[in-house]
């Protein structure tokens, strides 16, 4: 589903990538580990652009979207992404953070089909009758869109047990409850893949667990996950990948069987025998 | 004393009897009228220019208009108000063959003017917001534009409210310059009772004591807005 190949990036001559290739597919949990600095989360936010890449391909459902031209805001709704500090939305109830984007993009091309068939109606009265174009379907209405998003927010809420929280402003929450919101807020997009950057390094311990359940509990759903995170326990638990980055390249990849049982690279066995 | 109330008794006379405060009306509806308009026009283009500012710079169009708007702060900032207004008044609008009256100029002018400073301060204001909510908002498919309206920009005026309550304040004071291009507020109305009872020393105190007044209700205003914005921050 996503094929990065060869991906650079420098930032004003320092060289933080150097060539990271690797084929994900649908339903992969990868995990990304490596030292800080290493470049693993620049790694993680050159896949969905947040970091422009300066060289490579990133193939996301056959277009590659590190080309400037690419539309990235079209591809980026299928790419939920989850970050250390959360970011949810400090001016908006939590459920308006979880129907903000769904509601907007989808009123967004409902105008924009709107308009269309506009253009192709009155164009069409000088089309012979055979020539005449297809109107875009316009099935929902504004109301629709917005009660449509609302219910599912709601059920999101739901599974997370945080229905009661629905219309309090996202600074009344605990660390743990922020970043379960901010996963499902990005759910509610239906993405392909989510990207999660070190989403518990800024939690209080207590709170780690009920986010990586939360992330276990997607991964067995079958949702393709990519996971910058230093939870070695997680990793070998859930992964079905494990890669190593340092210094801007991958040095070692594998299940995580062998990854953990069997490190090759000297640097990893270096770093494993640090953290574990 | 004596001497004080007979003055009193003068400005009393004219500001009553000869209508005087017919004048004191329009002139305070005038300055109202050029410092509300004045920062409604200076919100909307203080806002544009400090996005252009904040705008990621490595492609040449955001570069230019980076250059324009800096340009425009810069002569904005580099002169002073009544040098604007007379330049809008006997230079450009006579190169453009307009006309307009001098309230309107001085709308215009201060729009103009405060639009400079209102970008700085949304500028600061910007900047204060978190980079993460420009990343979060990106990272769900929305566009700069739309995160910007959205979510940084509402953060951004929060932070700035007393700043940008400062701001109508000098606006508010400095209508009092307004007379270079013709326009009648509070200081011409003062100034023509004064002059007609050649006595300024009361119709002048009343002028400042108004002043103060319309400064205080604008505060209050201000303080009230502002709570209602922090809602988001008040913990339940």
């Amino acid at each position: 589903m996503i094929d990065v190949i060869n991906l650079e990036k420098h930032f004003d001559g320092l060289q933080v990538l150097r060539g990271i290739s690797v084929k994900i597919d649908k339903g992969d949990i990868v995990v990304v580990i490596g030292p800080s600095g290493s470049g693993k989360s620049t790694f993680l936010r050159c896949l969905n652009c947040m970091e422009d890449p300066t060289g490579g391909q990133i193939i996301f459902n056959g277009v590659d979207i590190a080309d400037q031209r690419v539309d990235i805001n079209v591809h980026r709704r299928h790419m939920g992404m989850v970050f250390q500090h959360f970011n949810l939305f400090h001016n908006k109830t939590v459920i308006e953070n979880i129907m903000l984007a769904p509601v907007y993009l989808r009123c967004q091309d409902l105008r924009r089909a709107k308009r269309s068939n506009l253009v192709t109606r009155f164009t069409n009265v000088f089309r012979a009758k055979e020539h005449r174009k297809e109107l875009l379907p316009v099935t929902e209405s504004k109301a629709d869109i917005k009660r449509k998003a609302r219910d599912e927010a709601i059920s999101l809420l739901k599974r997370i047990g945080l229905e009661d929280k629905a219309d309090v402003y996202p600074s009344t929450l605990s660390g743990g409850q922020k970043q379960r919101v901010a996963i499902v807020r990005s759910l509610a997009m239906n993405p392909d893949v989510i990207l999660f950057d070190e989403p518990t390094s800024a939690l209080d311990p207590e709170m780690v667990g009920e986010v990586l359940d939360l992330m276990k509990a997607l991964a067995k759903e079958g949702m393709t996950m990519i996971i910058v995170t230093h939870e070695m326990g997680f990793a070998r638990e859930v992964a079905n990948k494990v890669l190593f980055i340092d210094e801007g390249q991958i040095l070692e990849s594998g299940s995580p069987e062998e990854f953990f049982g069997n490190p090759q690279n000297p640097r990893l066995k270096e770093f494993l025998s640090k953290v574990l | 004393m004596g001497n004080f109330s007979q003055k009193i008794d003068k400005f009393i006379e004219i500001f009553i009897n000869q209508n005087g405060y017919v004048r004191v009306i329009e002139g305070l509806k005038n300055t109202l009228i050029i410092a509300v308009l004045g920062l409604i026009i200076g919100i909307v283009i203080g806002t544009l220019i400090a996005t252009v500012r904040v705008i990621p710079k490595y492609k040449l169009l955001p570069r230019i208009l980076n250059g324009f708007c800096s340009f425009y702060v810069g002569f904005f900032r580099g002169t002073p108000m009544v040098v604007q207004l007379l330049l809008f008044y006997f230079v450009m609008l006579p190169l453009l063959g307009q006309r307009m009256t001098g309230v309107q100029v001085a709308i215009w002018v201060f729009g103009l003017n405060s639009g400079a400073y209102i970008s700085e301060i949304m500028r600061s204001g910007i900047l204060s917001v978190d980079q993460g909510q420009m990343e979060a908002g990106r990272a769900v498919g929305l566009s700069f534009g739309t995160t910007m309206m959205k979510i940084v920009l509402p953060q951004a005026v929060k932070n700035i409210l007393p700043t940008l309550g400062n701001e109508f304040i000098t606006l508010v004071k400095e209508t009092s310059v307004v007379s270079f291009v013709g326009a009648a507020d509070l200081y011409v109305a003062f100034n023509y009772i004064g002059s007609n009872s050649y006595e300024f020393m009361v119709p002048y105190l009343v002028m400042a004591l108004i002043y103060i007044l319309l400064v205080l209700i604008i505060s209050a205003g201000i303080k009230i807005m502002e709570r209602s914005l922090r809602r988001s921050d008040r913990r339940h």
